[in-house]
C-alpha cells in the first residue's frame, strides 16, 4: 500500500513541473509588458521600471524562471495591489471558504447522484431511470451561474426561505474562533449552534448549485458503469449461484461500479473548482475564486497567477487522493502498483 | 431408467424481443436429464443451446422470457417458481459453470471470499467456519496450497486456475445438476483435458448430473453419455453418445459430424456429399497463373529460417528516483517470445506451426512475413535474406507480393468501409500490374470465383457478409497478387465447424491450383493434420519437434506432443 | 443474445452501405427518436438566429431607451428591457451569432489540432505520442476552467483568445479520443493486410484510419459544441473576453444578476434561458449524432 502511494506520488512530480513552467510562460513570454500588469492601470512609468527590476523582468529568461521558482518555495506569489497584503496570505485566508463551499456541494451531489444511478441501472427503463435522464442531459446544460441565481431569485426573493447572497455569515453573527476555517466545524468546536445553522442557511444555496452542476456526471456516469457491470459475466455467476439481490448488487457489483465513477470524480473536481468562481461571484462569497474575479477586473496580476497555481496544486493533488482511493478499492492496481 | 428425470424439459419455447419483433430463440424442444447422467447439448453458435441453459435456472436476460412449456427440476416446475425459491435452487441444487473462467470472477474480490459467499448464502456454512470450508472447497478441485490461493485475486491466476475456481464455487454447496456452458473454450488443449477430467470425476465422485453446453462434437462425445444436438433452436436429435458418432440420424447430425476433423479421415471427407462433388467439377485454372507442379525434392526451400529470436523488453523495476540515482535493480533479461528457432518451407508444401497460446506461434509468423521485426537471425526467402529488411519499409519491397496472408478472424481483417471489391483489388492497387477500372473489376471478379465467392456480393460492404464470405474475401486479397508463400493463420478459428470444412478444402485446392506454399498456424492439431505435410511443434518459444505430419502426429517422440495429442478428446470407439 | 446475432449473415440494421445510407439512416434515427428531431428543428432555430438574427429583430440591440428601462415582459418587449431600457429580445437573438461562432471556432480549432495531433501519437507512438501525451497531461493538470481564465488574463481580453483559450482545455479530450481509437486500430487485421497489401505508413494512416475514426470524431465535436458556448459564457461572466454594450448571453446574465435580488428577473433571465437552451440542444445534438454513427453503442 505504501509502495502504491509513494509511486503515485512519483507520478505527480512530472504534473506539477508542468504547472509550474506553464503559469510562469503565461506571466513571462506572453505579449504585452508583464511589469505595467504587475504595475497595474494606473502606475507611472518609473514605477514600472521599478517593478521590472524589482521582479527581475530585465534578467535573461532561465534566471527569471530560477529565481521565479525559489520564490515560490519560499512561499511568495508577489503581493496583490488591491489588498496590499502578500498573494499567499490572502489565498490561505480565503481558501477555507472555498474548498468548504466545494466539499458541501459535493457532498449534496454525490448523495443524490450513487443512490439515482444504482436505481437507474437497476431498474432500467423505470421512472427512476427516465428522472436520471433528464436529470443527466438537463445537468450538463445549466449554466452553473444560471442556476445559482435561479435559485437565488426562487428561495430568496420569492419564498424568502434563503438569506440574502451575500456570503458565509449573517452581519449579526461573529466568526468562530477559527481553527479549521471552515465555519460549519469551527461553530461546532465553539458550541455555538446559532451560528452554525446561520452559516449552514448560507451555504445551503451556492453548495447546491454547485451539486445540481455535478449531479449530472456523477449520475451519468454511475448508471453507465453499473449497466455494465450488471451485464458483466461475473455478476451472472453470482446471479447464477444464488447469492442474494443485495449481496450481487451491493457486494459484486457496486463496488465494482465505483472503480470508474472515482475515475470520473478527478474530472467533476476540475468542473467544480471552475464553477466556484462563477459561484463565487454570484453569492459574494468571500473565497478565492471572487478574489481572482476582483483581481481581474483591477488588472492585478500578481493574484491571478497565485490563483491558478494555487488551484493546478490543488487539482493535483486532489487526483492524487483519487488515485490512492482507487487503488484501496481495486487490488489489481494495489497489488501491482 | 425407471425413476423420474432429475430434469425434465419439456416443450419448451423461449422468446426475445428485439427491434425488429420476436425471435424464438428455442423452439419446442425437449430434453431430460436422469440422475447422475451426463448430457451434452452440442450445437453450432445461434443453436439456442445457452439459452436454453439460461432458461433452466432462469437467468434470461431482459428481453428473454420462457413463452411456453415446463422445465421440471425434481418435481419443482422452475417455470413458475417465485424468484425466492430460483434464488434458494441455485447454487445449491443447480449450478453453472460458464465460459472465459477469469470474467467469470468477481475482479476485486478474493476467491476465497467469492466460494464463501456462497456457501454463507445457502447456510452451508457460519461465518465461523466459512473460511475452513471454502478452503476445502479448494482442495477438492486439486488446488495446491488452498489457504494461499483463498487469498488471492483473480487476476493472480491463470486461466485453468481460475476455471477451478469457478468449479469450486459451483460445487462448494453439493448440488444435484451441473450446467457447464463451454467451460473449455478459449482455453488450451492441455488445460481443457485438465479441466473436463476434473469436471466429470468429481460429478461422478457425488453422483452428480450434468449437462455440458458445447459446439465440439468431440468434447461431447468423449465426455457424455447422452447427446443432444441442437440446431436453429430446435432439437434434432438425441441419441447415445456412441450412437451419434457411428450412427447419427439427422442430416444436421451428419453433417456436422462429417466437419469434425478427426484421425483417419481427409480434407475432401469434411464435406457434405453434395459439396464433395461441386468444388471437383470447377473449371482447371488458366495457364498463365499456374506455377510448374512442385515437387520439394531437388529444389532449394523457398523459405529458410535460422536462429530467429524476439525479445521483449521486461518493464523496468525500481523507483525513478533510483534510476537518476543510478540504484535501480540490474535490468532483468528481456523477455523472449521466440528463442532461437530455425525451420524451412519447401516449395510447394505446407508446413504446420502448432503450439498453445503464448508458444510464440503467431510471433513466428508475423516475423516470416515481415510485419514484426526479429530481434536476430535469418529469414532468407528464395535465396535472399529478408530478415534485413525493416518490418516499416518492407511495403516497398519487391518481396511484399510474393508473401502473403490469411488472418484469423475475417471480420477484423476487412476495413469496414471497403466494399469486398475494394478489399481484394487493394494490394493490385498498390503492388500489381492490372490498370484500370474494366480489368480490375475483371480481375476481382476472376478472384472471387476462384475462392468460390458469389460475384454479385463484391460491391457489399463487410457487414453485410457471413463469416464464410469474409474469410473468402481475405483468402481472395491473400492470393490477388500470386504470392509464393501464404501464412495461414488460425483461418478457421472464428468460424463455425461447417463452413471450416468448406475453408479448409477451399485452401487445399488454391494451393494445388496456384502452386503455392503454406506455412499454416494453429492449435488444433486435427485440423492440422488434415492440412500439412510437415509439422513444427512449439512451446515457450522453442521448438519442440518437428518433422513429417505423419512421423509428429502418429508416433511423436517429444513427451510434449504426446500430451498435447492425448489431450485431444477420444470419441467412444 | 450475444451468439443470436452472430447467427445472422446480415443484420438487416445495416442493409445498406453507411455512405450512401446516411441521410435515410438519419431519418430512421429521428422517426425513432423524436427527441433527436426536437434536438435538430432546435438546432436549425439557433442557426437561423445566427446567421440572420441582426435583420430579424425587432429593435436595435444597442439602443439604450431610459424612459423604458427594467420593464418587465410585454407584448411591445416580449422579455422585457434592461437597465438601459434596451430590448432584451433583441439583445438575445442578436447574441446567437457571437455565441455560435465562438463555439464553432473554437471546437473546429481543436478538432483540428487535437485531433491531428492524437492520431499521430496513437498511429506512430514514440516520440510523438510521448510529447503530445506530456502537453495533454500538463493542460490536464489544471482546472480546466481556472486554465483558460489564466489564458485569457495573460493574453489579453478579447473574444479571440477566448476562442483559443477553449481550444487549448479541450485539446486533451480530443488528442486522448484520436490517440485511443488511432491505437486500437493500429495493429488491428485490417491494418495489418494493408500493409500486407503494400500500403506506405503514412497512407495507412489516411485510408484506413483516419475514415474509420472521423465518426467518433464527429461525435466529439457535437458533443463539446456545448461545453464549448457554457465556458465561453462563463469567461464573459466575469468579466474576460466580451465587453459591454456587445448582446453576448453570458454578460447580459452578469448584467441582469444584481436585479435578481430585487425582483427584476427577467434581464438575466432570459440570456440564460437562451444559453440553456442552446446547450442543450447540442448535448442532444450530440447523443443524436452519436445514434447516426454508432448504433450499437445506443443505451
Amino acid at each position: 500500500m505504501l509502495g502504491m502511494i509513494a509511486a503515485r506520488l512519483k507520478t505527480t512530480i512530472p504534473s506539477v513541473i508542468g504547472v509550474i513552467i506553464v503559469t510562469f510562460l503565461l506571466t513571462r513570454v506572453l505579449p504585452g509588458d508583464t511589469a505595467a500588469y504587475f504595475a497595474g492601470p494606473a502606475a507611472s512609468n518609473e514605477a514600472i521600471a521599478d517593478i521590472r527590476s524589482k521582479l527581475g523582468l530585465d534578467q535573461p529568461l532561465p534566471v527569471q524562471f530560477v529565481s521565479y521558482v525559489v520564490a515560490l518555495v519560499r512561499g511568495d506569489l508577489g503581493t496583490s495591489l488591491t489588498t496590499g497584503q502578500p498573494v499567499t496570505a490572502d489565498l490561505a485566508q480565503r481558501l477555507p471558504a472555498s474548498a468548504e463551499l466545494t466539499l458541501v456541494g459535493l457532498l449534496i451531489s454525490m448523495a443524490i447522484a450513487l443512490p439515482l444511478g444504482v436505481l437507474a441501472a437497476v431498474r432500467q427503463g423505470s421512472w427512476i431511470d427516465h428522472l436520471c435522464r433528464i436529470v443527466a442531459t438537463a445537468g450538463v446544460s445549466l449554466p452553473v451561474f444560471f442556476t445559482g441565481l435561479l435559485l437565488v431569485y426562487v428561495f430568496y426573493f420569492i419564498l424568502g426561505w434563503a438569506p440574502a447572497p451575500l456570503g458565509r455569515l449573517d452581519v449579526f453573527f461573529s466568526e468562530p474562533p477559527r481553527v479549521t476555517g471552515f465555519l460549519l466545524i469551527d461553530s461546532l468546536i465553539a458550541r455555538d449552534l446559532g451560528t452554525f445553522s446561520a452559516a449552514l442557511s448560507q451555504i445551503l444555496l451556492p453548495a447546491l448549485t454547485l451539486a445540481i452542476f455535478s449531479l449530472a456526471p456523477i449520475t451519468r456516469m454511475t448508471r453507465a458503469s453499473m449497466l455494465a457491470v450488471l451485464g458483466a459475466d461475473f455478476v451472472r455467476t453470482a446471479r447464477a449461484s444464488g447469492l442474494s439481490t443485495r449481496k450481487v448488487i451491493g457486494t459484486y457489483a457496486f463496488r465494482n461500479a465505483m472503480l470508474p465513477v472515482v475515475t470520473t470524480l478527478g474530472m467533476v473536481f476540475s468542473f467544480l473548482l471552475g464553477a466556484n468562481v462563477l459561484v463565487e461571484k454570484v453569492f459574494a462569497w468571500p473565497g478565492v475564486g471572487s478574489y481572482a474575479v476582483e483581481a481581474l477586473l483591477a488588472s492585478d496580476y500578481a493574484p491571478i497567477q497565485g490563483f491558478v497555481l494555487t488551484m493546478a496544486i490543488l487539482y493535483v493533488a486532489l487526483n492524487l487522493l483519487i488515485d490512492i482511493l482507487y487503488g484501496v478499492i481495486d487490488p489489481r492496481v494495489r497489488l501491482e502498483g | 431408467m425407471a425413476a423420474a428425470p432429475l430434469l425434465d424439459i419439456r416443450n419448451l419455447t423461449v422468446e426475445f424481443a428485439t427491434r425488429r419483433g420476436t425471435v424464438q430463440a428455442v423452439k419446442a424442444i425437449d430434453v431430460s436429464v436422469g440422475k447422475g447422467e451426463t448430457v451434452a447439448i452440442v450445437g453450432e453458435s445461434g443453436s439456442g443451446k445457452s439459452v436454453t441453459s439460461y432458461a433452466v435456472v432462469r437467468i434470461l436476460d431482459r428481453a428473454g422470457r420462457v413463452a411456453e412449456g415446463s422445465i421440471a427440476f425434481s418435481g419443482i416446475d422452475l417455470v413458475s417458481a417465485t424468484e425466492a425459491q430460483m434464488r434458494d435452487l441455485r447454487g445449491r441444487e443447480i449450478s453453472m459453470i460458464f465460459q472465459n473462467p477469469r470474467a467469470a470472477l468477481n475482479p476485486i474480490r478474493k476467491v476465497g471470499k467469492q466460494i464463501e459467499d456462497v456457501l454463507v448464502q445457502h447456510v452451508q456454512a457460519t461465518r465461523a467456519t466459512a473460511r475452513e470450508k471454502a478452503i476445502e472447497a479448494l482442495e477438492k478441485v486439486r488446488i495446491a496450497r488452498p489457504a494461499e490461493r483463498y487469498d488471492a485475486y483473480p487476476f493472480e491466476l491463470s486461466g485453468g486456475m481460475c476455471q477451478r475456481i469457478v468449479i469450486a464455487l459451483a460445487l462448494a454447496c453439493q448440488p444435484q445438476l451441473l450446467i457447464a456452458d463451454e467451460p473449455t473454450t478459449g482455453l488450451d488443449v492441455t488445460t481443457q483435458k485438465a479441466v473436463m477430467d476434473l469436471i466429470v470425476e468429481l460429478t461422478r465422485e457425488r453422483g452428480m448430473s450434468t449437462i455440458l453446453i458445447t459446439h465440439d462434437l468431440g468434447l461431447a462425445a468423449a465426455y457424455c453419455d447422452k447427446v443432444v444436438v441442437m440446431e436453429k433452436g430446435r432439437v434434432v436429435e438425441t441419441a447415445s453418445a456412441a450412437e451419434i458418432f457411428h450412427n447419427p440420424q439427422h442430416p444436421y447430425t451428419r453433417k456436422l459430424m462429417k466437419a469434425t476433423p478427426r484421425v483417419g479421415m481427409s480434407l475432401r471427407d469434411l464435406l457434405p456429399e453434395d459439396q464433395a462433388k461441386k468444388t471437383t467439377s470447377t473449371p482447371p485454372v488458366e495457364a498463365a497463373s499456374a506455377k510448374p507442379p512442385a515437387t520439394s525434392a531437388g529444389r532449394a526451400p523457398l523459405l529458410v529460417v535460422e536462429n530467429l529470436v524476439k525479445e521483449y523488453p521486461r518493464p523496468a523495476k525500481g523507483s525513478f528516483l533510483a534510476k537518476l540515482t543510478g540504484q535501480a535493480e540490474p535490468d532483468q533479461p528481456a523477455f523472449r517470445a521466440v528463442d532461437g528457432i530455425g525451420f524451412e518451407v519447401r516449395r510447394g508444401e505446407t508446413l504446420g506451426l502448432v503450439g498453445e497460446s503464448g508458444c510464440g506461434k503467431s510471433t513466428t509468423s508475423m516475423m516470416v512475413n515481415r510485419l514484426l521485426d526479429s530481434t536476430s537471425g535469418r529469414i532468407v526467402f528464395d535465396g535472399q535474406d529478408i530478415g534485413s529488411i525493416p518490418a516499416k519499409q518492407f511495403a516497398a519491397s519487391p518481396f511484399r507480393r510474393r508473401i502473403q496472408m490469411v488472418f484469423q478472424d475475417p471480420t477484423d481483417s476487412l476495413n469496414p468501409r471497403f466494399t469486398a471489391e475494394r478489399a481484394i483489388i487493394d494490394p493490385i492497387l498498390r503492388m500489381g500490374q492490372v490498370r484500370g477500372r474494366a480489368a480490375l473489376r475483371a480481375r476481382c471478379e476472376e478472384l472471387a470465383q476462384l475462392v468460390g465467392l458469389p460475384v454479385e456480393l463484391i460491391d457489399r460492404f463487410p457487414h453485410q457478409l457471413s463469416g464464410g464470405q469474409k474469410a473468402r474475401v481475405g483468402i481472395a486479397r491473400a492470393i490477388a497478387l500470386d504470392p509464393d508463400l501464404v501464412i495461414l493463420d488460425e483461418p478457421t478459428a472464428a468460424l463455425d465447424v461447417s463452413v471450416q470444412a468448406v475453408v479448409l478444402n477451399l485452401l487445399e485446392e488454391l494451393k494445388q491450383r496456384l502452386g503455392m506454399s503454406y506455412v499454416f498456424v494453429s492449435h488444433d492439431l486435427n485440423v492440422v493434420r488434415l492440412l500439412c505435410d510437415r509439422v513444427i511443434v512449439m512451446r515457450t518459444g522453442q521448438i519442440v519437434e518437428q518433422g513429417t505430419a505423419e512421423e509428429v502426429l502418429g508416433a511423436p517422440r517429444a513427451e510434449y506432443t504426446k500430451e498435447l495429442l492425448t489431450a485431444i478428446p477420444h470419441p467412444p470407439s | 443474445m450475444n451468439e443470436m446475432s452472430k447467427v445472422e449473415p446480415a443484420p438487416l440494421r445495416f442493409e445498406a452501405p453507411p455512405s450512401t445510407s446516411l441521410l435515410a439512416h438519419a431519418r430512421h434515427i429521428v422517426a425513432e427518436n423524436p427527441v433527436t428531431g426536437f434536438a435538430f428543428g432546435l438546432f436549425a432555430l439557433i442557426l437561423l438566429a445566427a446567421v440572420f438574427g441582426p435583420w430579424l429583430v425587432p429593435y436595435d440591440p444597442l439602443a439604450s431607451n431610459t424612459s423604458v428601462s427594467l420593464q418587465g415582459p410585454s407584448a411591445a418587449h416580449w422579455f422585457g428591457t434592461d437597465q438601459l431600457g434596451r430590448d432584451i429580445f433583441s439583445r438575445v437573438v442578436a447574441a446567437t451569432r457571437l455565441d455560435f461562432s465562438i463555439a464553432v471556432a473554437s471546437v473546429a480549432l481543436v478538432f483540428l489540432l487535437g485531433g491531428l495531433a492524437g492520431v499521430m501519437a496513437g498511429f506512430f507512438g514514440g516520440w510523438v505520442d510521448t510529447v503530445v501525451g506530456r502537453i495533454a497531461d500538463t493542460i490536464m493538470a489544471f482546472p480546466l476552467f481556472v486554465l483558460a481564465m489564466g489564458i485569457v488574463a495573460a493574453l489579453g481580453n478579447s473574444v479571440t483568445n477566448i476562442v483559443i483559450a477553449t481550444a487549448i482545455i479541450n485539446f486533451p479530450l480530443y488528442a486522448r479520443v484520436a490517440r485511443a481509437e488511432a491505437n486500437v486500430r493500429r495493429e488491428a487485421g485490417f491494418v495489418q493486410a494493408a500493409r500486407l497489401s503494400g500500403n506506405s505508413e503514412w497512407r495507412l494512416l489516411l485510408t484506413q484510419i483516419v475514415p474509420n475514426i472521423m465518426p467518433i470524431m464527429a461525435v466529439q465535436m457535437s458533443l463539446t459544441m456545448g461545453y464549448a458556448i457554457l465556458n465561453a459564457a462563463g469567461l464573459s461572466f466575469i468579466g474576460l473576453g466580451v465587453r459591454p454594450p456587445t448582446p453576448e448571453w453570458g454578460i447580459m446574465v452578469a448584467e441582469g444578476a444584481s436585479f435578481i435580488v430585487s425582483g427584476e428577473w427577467w434581464v438575466a433571465f432570459f440570456p440564460g434561458l437562451a444559453l440553456m437552451t442552446a446547450v442543450f440542444c447540442f448535448n442532444l445534438l450530440g447523443d443524436g449524432v452519436r445514434d447516426l454513427v454508432d448504433p450499437q453503442r445506443r443505451n
